[in-house]
């Protein structure tokens, strides 16, 4: 790639690299084929890789994620496009009982190399049908694993990862990220699943993220000042698997923490976290470790309700300033 | 229902299908027992009555084809070329199990056989067939893959979407329906709408009936099914009419049928008809030799022991 790739350009190389590198890599999902997908995302895939690798599918999401399942299981590596991530919820049985569970009901005798591609991303009127971030459900259900990259490095390294990998890998993509570039963040060394990166150091107070939060919350550390006030950000970058070793080191360094994610924040992926750093960490911390989710409703249409339910940047900067003051 | 030519072409043809279709009977006959002295835990489905189904479709395949079936799949496991004393050994739960123990007798799978699993689903395992049928096209292997389900499952979107897409890409899958009446407890006329086949048909596949208690029909039909999907002709649906003897699960009473219904319906025993057509020196050397296989598997399965306990984290990811 001549110029450094933005998010969506990462995902496509990544997919072209992939299916370059092994013919049994093929894709499926409604409109990726000639179309290139909903947002573009497969833009000459099927040019380059044809029909019989590149496959346009019926309004049919169960039987093509159950389909999935059974060509991974019959050697095939496929890449299902889920069109929007609150779609999952019609086709749950090839997800949660099917993928999820294959290989540990028959004792390891079969791999599922596949991945679930799909792309959430709250904040422009959607509506409540096309906002949610699910990954907190997806991550609680034990043979998924769950990839959440937040830039377009970590895009394409998670991406060949997640192909790459023997399980069912759920990838979820953030839309309002596919236009975003970040020459020094693609100069990154590669990232394996599982471990958190420190976006940004700090010695006052952690904030742990994943997903379009990460460069919510690092615009809101840019606008605090005063001591204090100097916050270590790291992007967990994956929820199944993961690694909190870099986590307990900021939060035993910082004493305090908080858990900034788009998912709604009661029963949300915060709450297992903050659980397990408070089991690791307990008498280390200076105070409660503390998370900011979406509220508890669906997410509005409207843009000023919409605004009010979901975190952004001046919200987690309010946070992190109760944090200092405390 | 349609007619075909079913005379054997030799004894020992009709007597290999009748030696797979008294295997199952003896296994299911003792897991059946050992369910109700509580050596076999949780649920299990026999499919006594059924097995000139998965007999007669299993010898229309190549070993490399590929199977999923049901609830009700230890027949279709057997007919495929699953071990009885690993089958046997998983439904009491044994380290020595298909599965290691981790999938009981509705996730009994053997992918060395072309085994793609049971599964305790109604309807899933059809588009996880149709997958595989995927898998084979792109990979033009030549495999086939049949999806083994009851009617009850016709009710289900993943019939429907699975079949959609089976026709939209013609893929090499034939679509086995064993009617046996009933879905769960609810006889099969209580929903109404058109026969299986007709359903099928609207979806512009070749759908056939077929006398599920006939192994000779059975296979036949499914040859018939099994050749065009190789040949690139699309997906195939075979209606197979046939009787669950017993009820649902283990256990259940059935209340809801009538024992005049259950002794119509033995006198279909698609053993019992086959035996008709055999010497009889060799249909009973064939039950003596199946109960004494069964009767091993039940012994080893038994001798085992539970899987370790560390195991229960194992193969959770590849």
């Amino acid at each position: 790639m001549a110029e450094t790739p933005n998010y969506m350009a990462a995902i496509n190389a990544a997919l072209t690299d992939a299916m370059e590198a092994d013919d049994r890599v093929v894709l499926l999902g409604i409109d990726v084929a000639a179309p290139g997908g909903v947002y573009g995302v497969t833009k000459g895939l099927y040019d380059r890789f044809g029909q019989s690798r590149v496959r346009d599918t019926p309004i049919a999401e169960a039987g093509v994620m159950g389909a999935a399942v059974g060509a991974a299981m019959a050697g095939l590596r496929p890449v299902v496009e889920v069109m929007y991530m609150d779609f999952i919820t019609v086709c749950l049985d090839p997800l949660v009982n099917q993928a999820a569970k294959l290989r540990y009901m028959t004792g390891g005798r079969v791999d599922i190399p596949v991945v679930f591609r799909m792309q959430t991303g709250g904040g422009r009127s959607a509506g409540a049908q096309h906002s949610q971030s699910l990954e907190g459900l997806l991550a609680h259900i034990p043979g998924l694993k769950v990839f959440c990259p937040s830039d377009a490095r970590d895009a394409y390294d998670l991406l060949r990862e997640a192909i790459d990998d023997d399980s069912p890998v759920c990838f979820v993509e953030n839309r309002r990220l596919y236009p975003r570039s970040d020459p020094e963040g693609w100069a990154r060394e590669p990232l394996s699943a599982g471990s958190p990166r420190v976006v940004r150091p700090g010695d006052d107070m952690t904030v742990v993220t994943w997903g379009r939060m990460v460069t919510e919350t690092l615009k809101a550390v840019d606008t605090l000042a005063g001591a204090g006030r100097d916050v270590e950000v790291i992007d967990l970058r994956t929820l199944v698997p993961l690694d909190l070793t870099v986590v307990l080191e900021s939060v035993r360094k910082t004493g305090r923490c908080l858990i900034v994610h788009e998912a709604v924040e009661r029963f949300g992926p915060g709450g297992e976290l903050a659980a397990r750093v408070v089991q690791e960490a307990l008498f280390e911390i200076d105070g409660p470790i503390e998370r900011f989710g979406a509220l508890a409703c669906p997410v509005p249409y409207s843009p000023n309700l919409e605004a009010e339910v979901l975190p952004g940047r001046e919200r987690i900067a309010q946070r992190l300033e109760s944090f200092a003051d405390a | 229902m349609a007619t075909r030519a079913r005379r054997p072409k030799t004894n020992a043809e009709l007597a290999g299908l009748y030696a797979v279709m008294t295997r199952i009977r003896a296994f299911e006959e003792r897991v059946a027992k050992h369910f109700r002295a509580g050596d076999i835990h949780g649920f299990v489905h026999v499919s006594i009555g059924q097995e000139a189904v998965a007999a007669g479709s299993c010898a229309a395949l190549d070993p490399a084809d590929l199977i999923t079936t049901t609830h009700r799949g230890h027949g279709h496991c057997i007919a495929k070329g699953a071990d009885p004393e690993g089958m046997m050994a998983e439904l009491f739960g044994r380290a020595t199990g298909l599965c290691g123990g981790k999938g009981g007798s509705m996730h009994l799978a053997d992918p060395r056989c072309g085994i793609l699993g049971a599964n305790g689903i109604v309807g899933a395992g059809i588009p996880i067939a149709a997958g595989a049928a995927l898998a084979a096209q792109i990979r033009e292997s030549g495999q086939v893959a049949v999806a083994f389900f009851g009617e009850g499952a016709l009710h289900t979107g993943a019939f429907h979407e699975a079949t959609s897409l089976a026709v939209a890409w013609r893929l090499p899958l034939v679509m086995l329906c064993e009617c046996n009446g009933y879905a769960e407890f609810t006889a099969t006329a209580a929903w109404g709408g058109p026969e299986p086949a007709a359903r099928a048909s609207s979806y512009g596949l070749s759908a056939d009936v077929v006398d599920g208690s006939d192994v000779l029909a059975v296979r036949d039909a499914v040859k018939v099914a099994v050749a065009a999907a190789r040949a690139g002709d699309g997906p195939r649906f075979v209606q197979a009419q046939t009787n669950r003897f017993g009820g649902h699960y283990e256990g259940d009473v059935q209340p809801y049928r009538s024992p005049e219904e259950l002794e119509a319906q033995r006198e279909q025993d698609p053993l019992a008809r086959l035996r008709l057509t055999l010497p009889a020196q060799a249909t009973e050397d064939a039950d003596a030799e199946a109960s004494a296989e069964m009767d091993k598997a039940v012994e080893l399965a038994l001798a085992a022991p539970y899987p370790e306990l560390d195991t229960a984290l194992e193969d959770i990811y590849g």
